[in-house]
């Protein structure tokens, strides 16, 4: 999933310091799960800065909507009878969906109050890590189900490098080797060999090297 | 802000600070009649919101009260709220506020005295603090109008 961390208060309070009616949205995806823009946040975020206006003797207005799905126009179409009463929107979604709600409401004035941050899997309740850079090539059938394009630091196709230490990588020792992980794994299941299989300079383009992506599926298009 | 009677909200464990509470009564140890006691069926209960909606109305103080750590009913629900408590300190020192107006305590059902002493030392500590800043700055709206 898309994980997203909250902005810090004071940022998200200086964007909507203009305005006095905010359409806060939430969305009920990625950023539910990962609690950083669900139903939720959105009642915390809209209390802290009622209560950050109330300090400074002034009130907001704000309604509180969350989106099944913001970066789908059929779900982002529901607004168009509420988004007229708000002087601007402020968006718990990630980047996708801030930016779907700005595309199809082009005169709103429209803020992002988390940080998109990565695609990542939880490794336990309240962790996440990124797993995977949308590289478009994927390699995990040749690499033992283990990213190295993401996990490595350096995006190594043939690793390790000189900068693994006791299995560790040279960024820090929270970090795991990517491919010590990699050799460990085919080890395990006794596919060394594959291991001695050089791989080739890639085409990078898939992975965004050639501009922003789109996929058109034919069968799909109305 | 001499006569400052703080409004406190104690969200209370039913298996522990709620009894604790009972428990003062019964040994007749009076604790601030400015704590109002919110029951819930656990601590875990008691969600980050709660406790903003709670300052928003005009509540001076919070603290959450469970069980003594480890002696949680439902295993661990006073340790989430405990990591609730810090994240709504953590959204009120982003906004300026006191972090001080919310607080996790722990204590078990047999301690009344430990109860009362909570209440008034909170008590007292918000009486410190002042007013909740939404009713101050109320107050000035207020005598700005004259």
């Amino acid at each position: 999933m898309i994980t997203a961390e909250q902005k810090p208060m004071q940022e998200i309070i200086q964007y909507i310091e203009p305005y006095d009616k905010i359409l806060l949205l939430g969305c009920n995806e990625c950023v539910t799960v990962c609690a950083a823009g669900g139903r939720k946040e959105v009642g915390l975020l809209a209390s802290a800065l009622k209560l950050d206006r109330l300090k400074h003797g002034k009130t907001i207005d704000i309604k509180e909507i969350t989106l099944e799905r913001q970066c789908d126009p059929e779900y982002v179409e529901e607004l168009v009878s509420v988004i007229d009463d708000a002087d601007a929107v402020l968006s718990m979604a990630c980047g996708c969906g801030v930016q779907t709600i700005a595309e199809r409401y082009n005169k709103k004035h429209v803020y992002p109050a988390v940080n998109t941050k990565f695609m990542g899997a939880s490794l336990s309740q309240g962790v996440w890590t990124e797993r995977c850079q949308g590289c478009g090539d994927c390699m995990l059938g040749i690499t033992a189900g283990i990213c190295p394009v993401t996990r490595c630091a350096k995006s190594l196709l043939n690793g390790p490098c000189g900068g693994t230490s006791n299995g560790q990588c040279e960024i820090g020792p929270e970090t795991d080797c990517a491919w010590r992980l990699i050799w460990e794994r085919l080890k395990a299941l006794g596919l060394e060999s594959r291991y001695e299989e050089l791989m080739e300079a890639r085409d990078w383009r898939p992975a965004g090297g050639a501009g922003p992506r789109t996929i058109i599926r034919e069968d799909l298009v109305l | 802000m001499e006569n400052f009677e703080p409004e406190i909200v104690a969200f209370c464990c039913h298996y522990c600070a709620y009894t604790a509470a009972d428990m003062a009564g019964s040994k007749r140890i009076s604790y601030p009649s400015n704590v109002k006691i919110i029951r819930v069926p656990c601590t875990g209960k008691v969600d980050a919101i709660h406790i903003m909606k709670a300052l928003e109305k005009g509540a001076d103080g919070v603290y959450v009260a469970g069980c003594l750590e480890g002696d949680c009913h439902f295993k661990n629900g006073n340790t989430r709220a405990k990591h609730r408590v810090a994240r709504v300190q953590k959204f009120l020192e982003e906004i300026g506020w006191e972090k001080e107006r919310v607080e996790m305590v722990n204590m078990s059902a047999g301690m009344g005295e430990k109860f009362a002493s909570t209440a008034l030392e909170f008590t007292e500590k918000i009486k410190e603090l002042g007013p909740n800043p939404v009713k101050q700055s109320k107050k000035t709206e207020i005598q700005a109008l004259g």
